[in-house]
């Protein structure tokens, strides 16, 4: 029989889960990029990797404490947006968006090589690097919680952290986009040569929007390891869809929707997944093995967002007004 | 793992790795975990590891048995399919890495010749907690031959890459020149092609001359369903570009995981496609090989036909010129597309043959394998010219495989995918491209 | 607008702009564009080659030719949108060649599009204060803190709002700027063009597609432009607001500027009936042909109108 109890309170863990708010981040910075700006970033993965490697490199071969291994992260990721930029930021859209993808998996092979496997480990990835952060845990040991969502000190220091970086990311998103500079943004989404001939630098406003949103998604490639080891496996063009996934889903050009739509995301995934595989247990899909089960996820995902950009092109959040003009 | 003892060989039947999969489940619920993840064995369970990889002659070779020993623990894993090992030891010191050359493919054994047990390595875990051994095998063969020949090895190797690439590279350009299409989900036509293949010349056993022509007419099928059924209603409905390019790489990601389902995580063989295929004794060249680059020629010379002196091919490069101008004088455009998504799907699914030929090896995720370096073909010629694509193609291919010598080969697509960011540097618009109008 | 219009109720226009007898490249009394060799190809196409060109300060100057004549094209080149092959330009007597854009812009060039660019998806007003010069607001160290650029913004505004108004656009402020049509468009896109308050407005085809209802407030617009001390350069097909509005015609064909002078002398001047009728003798662009001869046809009629 189908534990109902279970499945629920697994799909409600990720309301808050700290995987989820590496999503909603990353989703936000290529909210940035893509629903804002019109940059066709199809890297984000990678500024997600820079993230995550630059924390434990930082942490484990230079001994950086806890801020220095957030700030070379964050630096890592610029230095990637200006080597990005650079190049393709004066060309077509799509060429930015074959480089950004190029880019994302050499920068996943470079890690995956075993070249480097003394800083990288290689496929093994890496860990150890917790220490510091869990060091600083203002929380005093202990589990706490209710209902489904019961976690010991470390766990809930992670969401506090992971959520607090969301939050604020979103405030400075919005007041961003409701200032002059988010005009010049959306401005270049809808046709860049006319603001360039209103005397607006687009190559300039293109780059800080890379700038920003790598940013983001750098953070959140942080926030994504916390509660589990560095893979390099973890970073391929995948996540990046699943990334595009939640943000069509939540909305591409607005604020609350890559958050609200990590959330749902996670929420039915999770939900998805545990009925499939206890259906499969229960013998109720005898046509389907577990294996199966696993890929269908998969399956919806590149589903569904076909079915969001094809019938729901603004998303949740979207402005409704919007819809009759979005081409 | 469980299903080691019931390993069922690699010709017959598609392998589903039970074990591995269950473990990568066990981790989908929290993360994205990558399928082809290394294979592991009690890395949880204990602090220090050991871990490596096997090639064969720069390739991975998957399902190698390795045995470590020593401090009094045994334990035995197999390679995944990257070639990719990892175990986890109970304490540091010295450990025996033993490779079980019963596993590796038929008449290939581990030579040193100053080592009278090569396919033994002593390791030693240490401070780092981790030691990695590596089996490259075939490395010591290939100092033999002299330089001059891996050369031409490689360059052989690379016309042959490149050749299978553009036959996918035309199609994606052409595509894209008459309906302005970036189809990420063109990967998939080409995995098609190969996974057809599989599924007439090994699993119902058709021979191997027939089932290769059944796969491309599948294709070609493949090819106009994918116009008929979504791109073609989603033109009349006006969709903009790019979020046609999102939707393309929905369908790659659900088509993808579709013929996951269906043949597995695991890589099965073509007829004739590993073992003696039948070197001709010339730069390592097999009669496979020659085939492939001869079938890529004839094919290419025949679009290149095509497309300069038939009729319809004329119109197709009127329409990728300017679609609204050859509408415009009578040209039937949408008659003109579905051509070239019948001739894309056709060229993509021998594509995918050629390249399981090339791996070797039919898996779910081949062609995707490919796509980055597609597109870096396509781009580099120029987005929307057939005849760039070619060269881009070449240019790719000759560059992934020459570039071997010098670089290690896992980082081999590091290369190709450096030299498409450079080229647009200097010359955005491709090597054939032309500039776009402004105003 | 009454002022810009003459007793007649003809506009008035500027006189005296040139040195000598009205030729390709001859000179201006006060200049604010003068090009040298100006050249660009496309493939083996010479699609704009000019020798010698000055566009009169303050003045209306119309730059006419038959389609591909390379009107668009020289835009793009003097407004830095496209680098020429050879050549150099200087605006306000300052060099320009291989500036940028967004730069020539910044100087006080602005120019429209041949394909109107409206922003969709921003709405009327929010086009409107995109075009405003120097907005502190626009840095992203100060975007966030709303304190520094409310005042300015709100002076923007008030900018904006006048300028609707004038092109009857207030209504649709809040309105997305797709939501408008073709007309408006252009409407919206040059009152955008002028919240940067330029000293040389460019214009590409601002008639195209307007309804003939708004073609005449569109007229007085462009002439409120020169009483208000801007100098506009335009490319026009329609010929009756060439002879009404332009106080110079600068004519092109196959690249090269073929006649110049005021409008009346230029309409009578053999080469520019050559020019139009000659560049499609060996086209085959089926009823080109007759949309041209009807365009000398109305210039007939209109040397016919005001010799009476
Ligand atoms: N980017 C380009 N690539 C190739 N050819 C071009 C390009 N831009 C313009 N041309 C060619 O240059 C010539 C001049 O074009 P241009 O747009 O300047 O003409 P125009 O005078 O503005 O015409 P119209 O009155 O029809 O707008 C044309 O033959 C055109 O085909
Ligand atoms: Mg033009």
């Amino acid at each position: 029989m189908i534990d109902w109890l279970l499945l629920l309170s697994n799909a409600a863990q990720e309301i808050i889960s700290p995987t989820t708010a590496a999503y909603a981040l990353a989703a936000l910075g290529l909210a940035i990029h893509f629903g804002f700006t019109g940059l066709l970033n199809f890297g984000q993965a990678g500024f997600m990797a820079l993230g995550a490697y630059g924390f434990a490199i930082a942490t484990l071969t230079f001994g950086l404490p806890v801020w220095g291994a957030i700030l070379f992260g964050i630096a890592a990721s610029i230095v990637f947006a200006l080597i990005l930029g650079v190049p393709t930021l004066r060309l077509r859209a799509d060429y930015l968006a074959i480089v950004t993808i190029a880019a994302a998996e050499i920068l996943r092979l470079l890690l995956t090589t075993n070249q480097f496997e003394p800083v990288t480990g290689s496929a093994n990835g890496l860990q150890g690097y917790k220490g510091g952060f869990a060091a600083l845990n203002p929380i005093p040991d202990g589990q706490y919680g209710f209902g489904p969502w019961v976690y010991n000190a470390y766990d809930w220091w992670v969401r506090l952290f992971g959520w607090t970086l969301v939050v604020l990311a979103a405030l400075i998103t919005w007041r961003l986009m409701k200032s002059p500079w988010g005009r010049v943004i959306k401005g270049i989404r809808e046709d860049e040569d006319a603001v360039r001939a209103l005397g607006k630098n687009v190559y300039f406003y293109k780059m800080q929007s890379l700038v920003i949103g790598g940013v983001f998604g750098s953070l959140a490639g942080m926030i994504f390891i916390l509660p589990r080891a560095v893979v390099p496996s973890n970073y391929q063009t995948s996540l990046t869809f699943f990334i595009y996934a939640i943000l069509l889903l939540g909305g591409a050009a607005t604020v609350l929707g890559p958050i609200v739509g990590s959330v749902i995301f996670w929420v039915l995934l999770s939900f998805f997944s545990g009925f499939v595989a206890r259906a499969v247990e229960a013998g109720w899909l005898p046509f389907m093995s577990s294996v199966q089960a696993g890929q269908l996820r998969f399956i919806l995902v590149g589903a569904a967002i076909m079915l969001i950009v094809i019938y729901r092109p603004q998303g949740i959040f979207g402005n409704k007004k919007e819809l009759a003009f979005v081409k | 793992m469980a299903n080691a003892a019931s390993r069922p060989r690699a010709r017959r039947a598609p392998r589903v790795i039970a074990g591995l999969f269950a473990s990568a489940l066990a981790a989908l619920s929290l993360s994205m975990a990558s399928p082809a993840m290394a294979d592991e064995v009690a890395l949880d369970e204990y602090d220090f590891r050991i871990f490596g990889i096997v090639e064969l002659a720069d390739e991975p070779i998957e399902d190698v048995r390795l045995v470590i020993t020593g401090n009094g623990y045994e334990v035995d894993v197999e390679t995944d399919a990257e070639g990719r090992w990892a175990v986890g030891v109970p304490e540091k010191g010295d450990y025996d890495v033993t490779l079980d050359e019963d596993t590796l493919p038929e008449g290939i054994a581990v030579i040193d010749e100053e080592d009278e047990t090569p396919n033994v390595r002593e390791v030693t875990v240490g401070q780092s907690g981790s030691t990695v051994a590596n089996f490259f095998i075939g490395q010591g063969e290939r100092n033999t031959t002299s330089y001059l020949d891996q050369v031409l090895d490689r360059i052989f190797n690379g016309l042959n890459f490149g050749l299978l690439l553009a036959l996918a590279a035309i199609g994606l350009s052409l595509i894209f020149g008459t309906t302005g299409l970036s189809n990420f989900a063109h990967a998939e036509l080409v995995t098609f092609g190969g996974l057809m293949t599989l599924l007439f010349g090994v699993f119902l056993d058709v021979p191997i001359w027939l089932a290769i022509p059944i796969a491309l007419v599948l294709s070609a099928g493949f090819g106009w369903l994918n116009d008929a059924a979504l791109w073609k209603p989603l033109r009349k409905k006006g969709v903009g570009l790019i979020p046609l390019m999102i939707v393309s790489i929905g369908l790659s990601l659900a088509v993808r995981y579709v013929f996951q389902y269906f043949i597995g995580g695991g890589t099965s063989q073509l007829p004739g496609a590993t073992g003696s295929g039948g070197s001709i004794g010339f730069f390592g060249l097999t009669w496979i090989d020659v085939g492939s680059m001869a079938l890529s020629v004839v094919v290419l010379v025949g679009v290149a036909y095509f497309l300069l002196r038939t009729r319809i091919g004329k119109a197709t490069r009127a329409v990728s010129d300017n679609p609204a101008l050859a509408a415009a004088s009578g040209i039937d455009v949408d008659r003109v597309i579905r051509i070239v998504w019948v001739m894309s799907g056709a060229l993509a699914g021998l594509s995918g043959i050629l390249w399981a030929y090339f791996r070797p090896g039919v898996s779910w995720d081949m062609g995707f394998q490919i796509l980055l370096l597609t597109f870096a073909a396509v781009t580099l010629g120029g987005l929307g010219t057939a005849f760039g694509a070619l060269v881009g193609s070449l240019v790719v291919g000759m560059f992934v495989e020459v570039s071997t010598l010098w670089i290690p080969s896992d980082m081999k697509y590091v290369g190709a995918l450096v030299i498409l960011i450079i080229v647009l540097l200097i010359r955005p618009q491709g090597i054939l491209g032309r500039k776009e109008r402004i105003g | 607008m009454s002022s810009s219009v003459g007793a007649q109720g003809a506009p008035i226009k500027s006189t005296g702009l040139h040195i000598g007898e009205p030729a390709p490249g001859v000179k201006k009394v006060d200049p604010i564009i003068v090009a040298d060799g100006i050249t660009r190809q496309f493939g083996g196409l010479m699609a704009v080659d000019v020798e010698h060109l000055e566009i009169p300060r303050g003045a209306i100057t119309a730059l006419i030719g038959p389609n591909g004549a390379g009107k668009t094209t020289l835009f793009n080149l003097l407004t830095g949108f496209d680098k020429p092959d050879s050549g150099t330009w200087t605006f306000d007597g300052e060099s320009i060649s291989g500036v940028p854009a967004f730069r020539v812009a910044r100087k006080g060039q602005v120019r429209t599009f041949q394909l109107t660019k409206a922003l969709g998806l921003l709405t009327v007003l929010d086009n409107m204060k995109l075009g405003a010069k120097g907005q502190s607001g626009e840095s992203l160290s100060r975007a966030v803190f709303p304190w520094f650029w409310k005042k300015e913004e709100e002076a923007i505004e008030a900018r904006a709002m006048e300028l609707l108004a004038r092109f009857k656009l207030d209504a649709k402020k809040d309105d997305y700027a797709a939501s408008l049509s073709g007309g408006q468009r252009k409407l919206l896109e040059m009152a955008r063009a002028l919240m940067s308050e330029p000293t040389l407005v460019m214009l590409d085809e601002p008639m195209a597609g307007v309804n003939p209802a708004l073609t005449q407030s569109l007229l007085d617009h462009i002439l409120n432009l020169k009483i208000e001390g801007m100098t506009v350069l335009f490319v026009e097909h329609d010929m009756h607001m060439v002879r009404h509005i332009a106080d110079w015609v600068v004519v092109m064909a196959e690249g090269k500027v073929v006649a110049e002078g005021d409008p009346h002398e230029v309409m009578a001047n053999p080469a520019v009936i050559d020019a139009y009728l000659g560049s499609h003798h060996d086209q085959d662009l089926g009823d080109l042909d007759t949309a041209v001869v009807e365009a000398i046809k109305e210039l007939a009629d209109d040397d016919a109108d005001d010799k009476q």
